[in-house]
């Protein structure tokens, strides 16, 4: 090619689109080339909370902080801190109730939450 | 860029392993060394060592075009004899050309089996000739000069000089070997008996 | 300085190959295809080029190889033919979907069902809507050519792309061809450096996420429209390729088109015995053209009706049997092409050549001469032909 630039693929307008921008509504323009994420752990942008029917309803004081619920929870929902684990994230939990199932000392119980 | 007159065709027969497409391959890489346009391809099928194959050459002044098979070619060589049993080598051969037969007999005798071709019959002993030089079996070396030497496709002088460069590159570390391909090829051109 | 030799066209392509020295290739050998990355592979172990040569199990490891590769920002090349590009489909569309651009020679030859190695185009024209841009060569010289423009197409428009000649015919067929020097094609390809890629280490990136149905018809939609404007790259690489070679390339050529009564559309090295047979025919007085097409994907529409605009009867021929009843792949494409023109050209449809059935200066005359008789009598009868086929009475 006359110049070399020409030939790269970055010769084309490529540019950088964040995954909070695109979302059911978009364009085809708007969305990315070969339908690429260019950013990590954009799982935290979809509040699956919505999907949740039964809630899990912690007794802390039951809780011995064993930390088994903390593998077991298939999403992001129980926050661990200096050892302790704290009130569950409602953001995400799907109240699938695994959390309850493992739990050795019958500290969670699923209930229907009152909206 | 209309294809001249001047094409020279040729047509390979042999069996499965004895190398005619390999002097198939060789006839194009010489004619190419002589500033020819050169087309050289085997007709291809499942490989069976021992089964008739058929290679062609198509050798002209000007680029080759046609990508089809050779149906009247102006030579024919056949590098092992017993396939006049079986096969039309002279199938569609043109009567002002040619046919090369790796051969011990007479072409008096050869031509009885050729189906009334009146053309050019040209035989050469090229597996004698090949244990003679070489100590073995290899019609192809022989057959692909007596077919440069009756084709005149290319200068026979230009051809040996060419070939004799060529295997001193492939057999550098075996000169004997240069020199016995050399002495085939030279015995195979002076070895041709014809009968018109 | 152009490099006067003499190659197979599977030479041609592995040499060029080595010319651009990829970084990768995945390879699964089958005739016609295996000299290419046999030769290849000698390239690489001479230490000719510091390709990773990935030996696979199948070819379906090959596409994922070349998937993968071109995924993580390599340059990724592979070559293939017949079932093995069978066994590749599920791959492909991965691959165009992806936009991943990587280059693919394929060594035309028959689909099995008979199990055949000859040459026609039923592995192509089988996965020709898979989102690969599809070149095809007439000989040597083409794909030669055609391979050392692919990745400015490919990377550029960010497609997958096929370099495709006949398998045996210019494959496995000693010619004359004008090599460029080695600097000349680097510095023409040039280094691909991609926008985002899976090495790239300040950028974390998934490729090929689960496509729900709120964004599939927007990915499709996006992928059609690269498809769309890859033309005009193909035009634009070819016009820089003319620069350095000398050689001029183009969607089609056209040859002896201008004033031609009656012309055959076709595909592949049967073009050059074309070509033999429209000289003799001008040589008697009769205005015979023809066109060769040359990208298949994207298919130049417009351009190929302009092309066939002055033409009264037209004769496309397939290399491939499509088994719609009604006609092969080209045929479709280049009478849906001529549908859009005022004044329409008679067109029917030949399929031949299959699975190596041999094409002659012969078939061209058959041809040209049952279009003279369409333009005699005004009437096209049947659309659909086979020519090359031994026929019993009906």
């Amino acid at each position: 090619m006359d110049s070399r630039k020409e030939t790269m693929t970055s010769g084309k307008p490529d540019p950088f689109r964040s995954a909070k921008n695109i979302h059911e509504n978009s364009t085809w323009q708007e969305l990315t080339c070969g339908a690429e994420i260019y950013e990590p752990a954009t799982s935290r942008l979809v509040n699956t909370g919505e999907w949740r029917v039964l809630t899990p309803v912690l007794e802390m004081e039951k809780c011995k902080h064993c930390m088994l619920c903390v593998p077991f929870c298939p999403d992001i929902c129980i926050p661990v801190k200096d050892g302790r684990r704290l009130d569950t994230d409602l953001h995400y939990c799907k109240g699938c109730g695994i959390c309850a199932k493992v739990c050795p000392f019958k500290a969670i119980t699923m209930k229907r939450e009152e909206k | 860029m209309e294809q001249n007159n001047k094409t020279v065709e040729i047509r390979w027969h042999g069996r499965g392993g004895q190398g005619a497409k390999t002097a198939c391959l060789l006839l194009a890489d010489v004619a190419f060394n002589s500033g020819k346009y050169v087309q050289g391809f085997p007709e291809y099928g499942p490989e069976r060592m021992g089964a008739p194959i058929t290679a062609y050459n198509r050798i002209s002044d000007t680029p080759n075009r046609v990508h089809s098979n050779i149906y009247e070619p102006d030579f024919v060589v056949v590098v092992d004899e017993t396939l006049l049993h079986t096969v039309d080598v002279t199938s569609g051969l043109k009567e002002g050309g040619a046919i090369i037969i790796n051969s011990t007999r007479n072409p008096k005798e050869v031509r009885k089996q050729l189906g009334g071709y009146k053309g050019r019959v040209c035989v050469v002993d090229a597996g004698g000739i090949s244990v003679r030089t070489l100590g073995k079996e290899f019609p192809n070396t022989p057959m692909l000069a007596a077919t440069v030497k009756v084709s005149q496709v290319i200068d026979p002088e230009k051809f040996l000089a060419d070939m004799e460069e060529s295997l001193g590159h492939k057999f550098a570390s075996k000169p004997q070997v240069i020199a016995g391909n050399m002495e085939a090829l030279r015995f195979a051109m002076d070895e041709i008996r014809e009968e018109q | 300085m152009a490099i006067r030799e003499r190659m197979s066209g599977n030479e041609a392509v592995a040499y060029a190959m080595k010319q651009i020295n990829p970084d990768v290739m995945g390879a699964f050998p089958i005739t016609p295809s295996t000299e290419i990355p046999q030769y290849f592979s000698k390239y690489i172990a001479d230490g000719k080029v510091d390709t990773e040569f990935v030996a696979v199990e199948s070819e379906h490891s090959a596409m994922s190889v070349c998937i993968g590769a071109a995924a993580a920002g390599a340059r990724a090349v592979t070559a293939t033919s017949s079932a093995g590009l069978a066994l590749m489909w599920e791959l492909l569309s991965v691959a165009a979907s992806s936009r991943l651009p990587i280059t693919m020679a394929v060594v035309n030859r028959a689909l099995t069902g008979p199990i055949n190695i000859n040459n026609d185009h039923s592995d192509s024209m089988g996965c020709r809507d898979t989102g690969w841009i599809q070149i095809y060569a007439e000989n040597n010289q083409e794909v030669y050519d055609n391979y050392i423009q692919a990745m400015p197409i490919s990377e550029y428009c960010r497609l997958p792309i096929m370099i495709c000649q006949d398998g045996f015919i210019t494959s496995h067929a000693v010619e004359n061809i004008t090599l460029l020097e080695d600097e000349v094609v680097k510095d023409f390809v040039g280094e691909y450096e991609p926008a985002h890629y899976l090495l790239k280490k300040d950028e974390p990136l998934a490729v090929g996420p689960y496509g729900v149905s709120p964004y599939y018809m927007e990915i499709k939609k996006a992928q059609a429209e690269a498809m769309k404007s890859a033309g005009e790259r193909i035009l634009s690489v070819a016009e820089a390729f003319e620069k350095i070679s000398g050689r001029k390339y183009g969607f089609f050529e056209e040859y002896r088109l201008e004033d031609a009564e009656m012309a055959v559309v076709v595909i592949g090295s049967s073009a050059g015995t074309g070509k033999d047979a429209v000289d003799q025919l001008r040589a008697a007085g009769i205005k015979a053209g023809l066109l060769k097409i040359r990208v298949f994907r994207p298919f130049p529409m417009k351009e190929v009706a302009a092309a066939l605009s002055g033409v009264k009867a037209v004769a496309v021929m397939d290399k491939a049997e499509g088994f719609s009843a009604c006609g092969g792949p080209l045929f479709a494409e280049v009478r849906s092409a001529l549908y859009d023109l005022e004044d329409r050209p008679k067109c029917i449809n030949y399929v031949y050549g299959l699975g190596g059935r041999d094409v002659t200066v012969g078939t061209y005359e058959t041809i040209f001469g049952e279009l003279a008789e369409i333009l005699r009598t005004g009437e096209t009868g049947e659309v659909y032909r086979h020519i090359g086929q031994r026929e019993g009475e009906e």
